[in-house]
């Protein structure tokens, strides 16, 4: 196995490294034209936002049967590659996986911006987003309160729940690597403002030992909270009785899919960041390697999923299941469904090869392709039930409009544009865990 | 400049560190504050930590956040406010359960960070040893050992020659803050 820094990498040059990128490293126009573009896009996401409270939710394609469109499948798709940057950073260190410390920051960051996006569409979603804190439970003068037993409650505690705790735990991974920019930066203002936020750091050896353990305990509790987050999101629909959304293996199906999109995501972000900021050496191929490793996993059980769903179809012999099982696969929707296969089942295993794994453009490539094969997952399943489910008489398909196709690409244009001011603003690996296996690869 | 916070050795690496503080407690000084670039395996017992009660307040915060959650459901669904749907149980607890799970993981995470930024004393922005000279380099590439000027042993002839025997890159005075 080959080690995972080259032992030319000190504790100094480790830290001038990665803190030059925010703090010296001058803005490059690659960056300055993504941000132009990333922005206009979030301009357009907030416009619409606005347009959408005025007018209500008649500007998207959505209606009665299918009430459920973009807005539900775009949630349940940011959700999902909001998994991966928590997983990485809290599995991978119970499992003692040295390999993380490269790559838990950025995928965190990934992991909050996404979460943070999916949390808005179902607020937008409501018809009535002003009243969204309805759903919260405080003793009102109307005397009404949540009803439990909906899983879109769950939800909102989930979802909130899991922003919090990895914003939680990436803040806390962050106070040592903010304390270095506080001591590294030039500016007084700049040292003020880190300084601030690193909440006067200095590294002390007990301060590191309950650094450690809190940092452990907020491993151990979003560990389970990763693969909660997916299943509650998945009870919205299993709890339902829509053919096609009632089934027991929704939970672990969901979980497994949302890691397999945020791995793919994962890769489609640190492909280009290792490139531009050359950081080749942190990142190196055999963590992308591992990544793909994962993402062949998830797939598996993902396929697994896919084919658990068709035979409980037909083994249920219940008519309106069987309906939908065929009607994916030849109905109104099926370019989707056949599309989805192939970008999410066929073309992964090209993964099973080692020089597949190691392939930067086979990885680039498959990582986009895979994101929007996810999306298509979602859609299917978010709208082929509602369109056609159980009286013919009240089918009637959902065609998006331009606006659901513009709030789309401009959610991805507001998950750039954070993405890309973390990068200038924040380590985006963590430094102290780097010295540490640098220390490490010494002893 | 009449009070001192201490006097402070710079140490090159982590193992060097690790056995100046064991050198120090053998010598009787127990005032010792080590500071380290990254988490050094047994440098904490090596200065006599004797371990945080974090692991107990999360689990107190865990109960908490639980039964708190708990209640919070029972008290809207069976006393504030009861719905009749068909007859049905109004105390329906498994149904309570994720929000439940949701509210322990959510109150438990939030006390871990309190009790170590509480334990640790933070925040505190300002502190003696960043008046030291190249203390900056201690969240970069540098170990420091600093012997605190309260210790009962403290007398600055002698721990300074104790410090210059390790073999440091310096020794240095930290002025108390005013």
């Amino acid at each position: 196995m080959a080690e995972l820094l080259s032992p030319r990498w000190g504790y100094a040059s480790i830290t001038d490294k990665i803190s030059d990128i925010v703090l010296r490293r001058p803005v490059h126009w690659i960056w300055g034209l993504g941000f132009a573009v990333a922005g206009a896009l979030s301009v357009a996401f907030f416009g619409l936002m606005g347009w959408l409270f005025l007018a209500g939710v008649g500007i998207w394609g959505v209606n009665i049967p299918a009430a459920w469109g973009f807005a539900i499948g775009n949630f349940v798709w940011w959700i999902g590659i909001g998994h991966a940057g928590t997983f990485i950073s809290a599995f991978l260190l119970l499992l003692r996986q040295k390999w993380r410390n490269s790559i838990n920051r950025f995928a965190e960051a990934m992991t909050l911006f996404a979460a943070g996006i999916a949390g808005l569409w179902p607020i937008l979603h409501l018809g009535r987003p002003w009243f969204a804190y309805w759903l919260a439970p405080y003793p009102d003068v109307m005397n009404v309160w949540p009803q439990w037993r909906s899983p879109l409650v769950w939800d909102i505690f989930a979802i909130s729940t899991y922003l919090l705790v990895s914003l939680l735990f990436w803040y806390v991974g962050l106070i040592p690597d903010l304390a270095t920019l506080r001591d590294r930066a030039q500016s007084r203002a700049k040292r003020v403002a880190y300084g601030l936020f690193a909440l006067g750091w200095r590294g002390e050896a007990r301060h590191w030992a309950r650094f450690e353990t809190a940092y452990l305990l907020l491993a151990g509790l979003a560990a389970p909270l990763v693969i909660s987050v997916h299943s509650v999101v998945s009870l919205d629909f299993a709890i339902g009785n829509t053919p096609g959304y009632h089934s027991t293996i929704f939970p672990p199906y969901f979980v497994a899919g949302a890691l397999f999109s945020g791995f793919a995501m994962v890769l489609v972000l640190a492909i280009p960041m290792r490139k531009f900021f050359r950081l080749e050496e942190f990142i190196t191929l055999r963590h992308l390697d591992n990544a793909a490793k994962i993402m062949l996993a998830t797939e598996l059980i993902l396929a697994y999923g896919y084919l658990a769903e068709i035979f409980t179809g037909f083994y249920s012999g219940d008519r309106y299941e069987i309906a939908i099982t065929v009607n994916r696969m030849v109905g109104p929707y099926a370019p989707v469904y056949w599309a989805l296969i192939v970008l999410n089942i066929v073309l992964p295993q090209v993964l099973w090869f080692r020089r597949a794994r190691r392939s930067i453009p086979v990885l680039f490539t498959l990582g986009i392709l895979i994101n929007v094969g996810m999306w298509m997952e979602r859609f299917m399943i978010v709208v082929t039930g509602l369109a056609q489910d159980f009286l013919p008489s009240s089918w009637g398909l959902f065609i998006p409009t331009w606006v659901d196709w513009t709030m789309l690409a401009g959610s991805i244009g507001l998950f750039a544009l954070l993405f890309l001011l973390f990068l200038r603003g924040l380590p985006a690996i963590s430094i102290f865990e780097m010295r540490e296996i640098a220390a490490e690869e010494k002893a | 400049m009449s009070a001192i916070h201490g006097l402070m050795a710079e140490i090159g690496g982590p193992e060097a560190l690790v056995a100046a503080v064991r050198r120090a407690r053998a010598a009787g000084y127990r005032r010792i504050d080590a500071y380290s670039p990254f988490p050094v395996e047994g440098l904490a017992e090596a200065i006599g930590f004797a371990g945080s009660r974090i692991p107990l307040a999360t689990l107190v915060g865990g109960i908490a956040g639980g039964s708190g959650g708990f209640f919070l459901q029972w008290y809207s669904a069976v006393v504030s406010y009861p719905v009749n749907v068909g007859g049905r149980p109004l105390d329906s607890w498994p149904e309570f359960i994720p929000v439940t799970f949701e509210t322990t993981v959510l109150f438990a995470a939030v006390t871990a960070v309190v009790a170590m930024l509480a334990g640790n004393g933070l925040p505190r922005l300002r502190h003696p040893i960043f008046e030291a000279p190249h203390f900056d380099h201690a969240t970069r590439n540098r170990f420091f050992l600093c012997i605190l000027a309260d210790d009962e042993r403290f007398e600055a002839a002698s721990v300074r020659r104790f410090l210059e025997e390790i073999e440091p890159i310096r020794v240095v005075e930290v002025p108390a803050c005013e």
